[in-house]
């Protein structure tokens, strides 16, 4: 299995930064195989499906317009959310951070003297770290999404946040049932597990009367909430227990009923790649009789109204988590979602964990990008990611400014003597010189860099570069037999 | 036809050989061509990297440099994108009306070299000869910033000579980034792995790209390996004819 690589931290405060995170998986053959396969079979499917549907930048279009309608009257929404969701008989609580929200819902199920509790995949639920604190609060979490329950059972982190187990393969599935079901006799035959898991399931399903869930979307008009799920286990937990409590970003709101018709569709084609998906569930408070008949809504902030108030950063709230971007994302395909220290990895969690830690963790992912600009590209509610990362790389910057560190980051210093150096042409074409000057020194006798200190260093460690040639364009231009040259000798004002 | 040549930073110092294959290309083709000496760079490095005041410094020179410029050529997509794509946002935040009015005025002006040969002279087939096999590398910006489309192929399909590779996964990225073959410098060597992976199987002589950035990585990579391919931009296959061939620009 993947686990001589050493345990995954998924809390940016305590994360290893990106490149270095992302070391062991850049070495495990089997993870980068799991990854690349699975990540290619999903971009397939998309690439089919939003392909036959010709009017996808319309769809496109359309979603970016209500999630962007939201954002700008967030707070009139939520009211309304609240308001309709209590007359339907549910309760709404917010949660400042995550530390609140994880209190509510302890208070909540201590109220029903619950000691074991179900989920439906969540990955709200991870960035509260909400599994860990009511465990060590003495109740019991049982993950009923397959992934989850791999996860859980193999003492493994999510990778991804729509097929959270991607990084693990169906015979190390077969590995982790083994053991943990104490079935030594399990093949790695997909019905077999999946029947493996059915039975697992079904009396947690039975005897368990508390439930927890995130949501896709909270509806504003109906104060009702959405679900979305491929295996069934989702609609079990909605309907089975007594409790239910839905934990949900305060941006998962969208005004009408109406509007499912755009977001539900945006989503399929992009999360999973289907035109329809499997199990949408929608409900509104409680119905007497059916159903929990005690339901609570806890709404994180845990920093979003921080970004909401800024208006670049503001698209990343209008992420749906159908993690399009991942699946796209060059570098993703090699390091899998570990390396990003958060539940939330890819492009979308590069842009997204900082802003959560406020830029005071995470610092290295926003730079954990080539801004191939593939992300954009897919997102359906069309965020501007590469937009979003520079800015947040510019704000990296601006720390670092005032940081005493910043003396003796090499590429911070040449970064800003090279900015000096630009801004006139006579010290460009100094460096020039001596940049060749230097360079000279480090050149074969083959005319190539093999190595370089510093961080030149960085780029040779597996890539040689050309020596510097003998003259610049600009000399050659000056030297050249004057034809239609315009010299214009002064510096711009 | 005027043309000023913003030959990018990068390449006035490190490959001035695609500087000096534009100048003859486009002369061949009629283009008058300037050269302002006062260039430097276009900030793109500064700004990905989180500059933003040097970026925004850099930018602000630009303008100023080309405001009376006819036509600017630049043979490097990502620099053009970063015209593009991100002054406005840095002269919006820093910059002042009259600046941002320059900006407006100009970028209708600036060219990729592929655009200014396509869109601008209207030409596809400029004459040239190159008989080798090539694949080509669409890189990030020229493909998803400028949206070059169908431009380079149809450039070098009309190359006499010309065996023409396609590479597969071409909207992959190569793993470059700028200041992101440093940082990440191992996440940004796996993905050139791959790519280069993906290269290789074309059976290529050359690899072309309308970025010589790109081509600094994957051809740094294949002379680190040995692996019998060479880089060369777009710029000097169309340069190339039989009485000009490639080498006599290098």
């Amino acid at each position: 299995m993947s686990h001589s690589v050493e345990h995954p931290i998924l809390d940016p405060t305590l994360a290893a930064p990106f490149p270095k995170a992302a070391l062991p998986v850049l070495r495990d053959p089997q993870l980068r195989k799991n990854v690349a396969h699975a990540i290619d079979v999903i971009q397939t499917k998309r690439g089919k499906l939003v392909a036959e549907k010709t009017d996808w930048q319309e769809l496109r279009s359309a979603a970016a317009d209500i999630r962007t309608h939201v954002l700008e009257n967030l707070g009139a929404y939520l009211e309304q959310f609240e308001e309709r969701c209590t007359a339907a008989g549910g309760h709404v609580h917010c949660a400042s951070d995550a530390a609140e929200a994880r209190q509510i819902i302890l208070d909540i199920l201590r109220e029903e003297n619950a000691s074991e509790v179900i989920k439906i995949k969540t990955m709200t639920s991870g960035e509260i770290q909400l599994n860990p604190f009511l465990q060590a609060s003495g109740v019991g979490v049982f993950e009923t999404d397959l992934a989850e329950i791999i996860l859980q059972l193999g003492n493994e982190e999510p990778s991804h946040i729509v097929v959270p187990a991607l990084h693990i393969n169906r015979s190390q599935v077969r590995e982790i049932f083994a053991k943990s079901m104490g079935r030594p006799e399990l093949s790695d035959d997909p019905q077999a597990l999946t029947e493996a898991a059915r039975i697992y399931l079904r009396r947690k399903f039975l005897d368990i009367p508390s439930a927890i869930s995130g949501a896709n979307y909270l509806v504003a008009e109906t104060g009702g909430v959405v679900i979305v799920e491929s295996e069934g286990n989702g609609r079990m937990c909605l309907t089975l227990p007594k409790t239910l409590i839905t934990l949900a970003g305060i941006e998962k709101v969208v005004p009408r009923f109406e509007d499912l018709e755009v977001m539900l569709q945006v989503l399929a084609r992009s999360a999973t790649g289907e035109r329809m998906n499997p199990y949408t569930s929608l409900w509104s408070g409680v119905t007497p009789g059916d159903g929990p008949q005690n339901f609570h809504v806890v709404l994180l902030d845990n920093a979003r109204s921080s970004i909401l108030g800024k208006p670049r950063e503001r698209q990343t709230l209008r992420c749906i988590r159908c993690a399009a971007c991942i699946n796209a994302c060059p570098v993703y395909r090699q390091t899998g979602g570990h390396a990003y220290g958060s539940v939330y990895p890819g492009p979308i969690g590069a842009i997204l964990t900082p802003q959560l830690m406020q830029m005071r963790h995470a610092q290295s992912l926003p730079y954990a990008s080539s801004l191939c600009g593939a992300c954009y590209e897919v997102c359906p509610v069309k965020i501007n990611i590469p937009e979003i990362l520079i800015d947040l790389r510019a704000q990296v910057i601006d720390q670092q400014r005032h940081n005493i560190g910043r003396f003796f980051d090499p590429l911070y210093l040449g970064l800003r003597i090279a900015g000096f150096l630009f801004s006139r042409a006579f010290l460009f074409h100094a460096a020039q010189r001596l940049g060749r000057v230097g360079a000279g020194l480090f050149t074969h006798k083959d005319g190539w860099i093999h190595s370089m200190p510093s961080v030149g260093g960085k780029w040779t460690q597996t890539r040689d570069l050309r020596g510097f040639p003998n003259q610049t364009f600009r000399e050659w231009w000056q030297n050249r037999p004057a034809r239609s040259s315009t010299q214009i000798a002064k510096e711009p004002k | 036809m005027h043309a000023s040549l913003f030959i990018t930073c990068y390449n006035d110092t490190l490959f001035p050989e695609t500087g000096r294959a534009v100048v003859s290309l486009l002369e061949r083709l009629g283009v008058e061509l300037e050269f302002h000496p006062q260039q430097t760079c276009c900030g793109q490095m500064h700004a990905n990297t989180g500059f933003r005041a040097e970026a925004y410094s850099q930018a602000k020179r630009l303008v100023r440099l080309y405001s009376d410029t006819e036509n600017v050529v630049i043979p490097s997509s990502s620099c053009v994108a970063m015209m593009r794509d991100q002054y406005p946002g840095l002269f919006e935040e820093l910059g002042s009306e009259s600046l941002r009015r320059d900006l407006a005025a100009l970028l209708p002006r600036i060219y990729e070299l592929s655009e200014f040969l396509v869109d601008k002279l209207g030409v596809d087939d400029v004459g040239a000869y190159f008989p080798h096999r090539v694949t080509y590398h669409a890189s990030c910006h020229g493909l998803r910033g400028l949206h070059l489309g169908e431009r380079p192929l149809r450039l070098l399909t009309r190359v006499r000579g010309l065996d023409f590779a396609p590479l597969p996964n071409i909207d992959r990225c190569c793993g470059f980034g700028g200041t992101f073959s440093v940082k990440n410098a191992e996440v940004s060597s796996a993905m050139l792995s791959v790519k280069l992976q993906d290269v290789l199987a074309t059976k290529a002589e050359y690899c072309t790209a309308l970025d010589n950035s790109c081509l600094m990585h994957l051809g740094g990579a294949m002379h680190r390996q040995y692996a019998g391919m060479k880089t060369i931009h777009m710029a000097q296959i169309l340069a190339s004819t039989e009485s000009t061939p490639m080498e006599s620009f290098q």
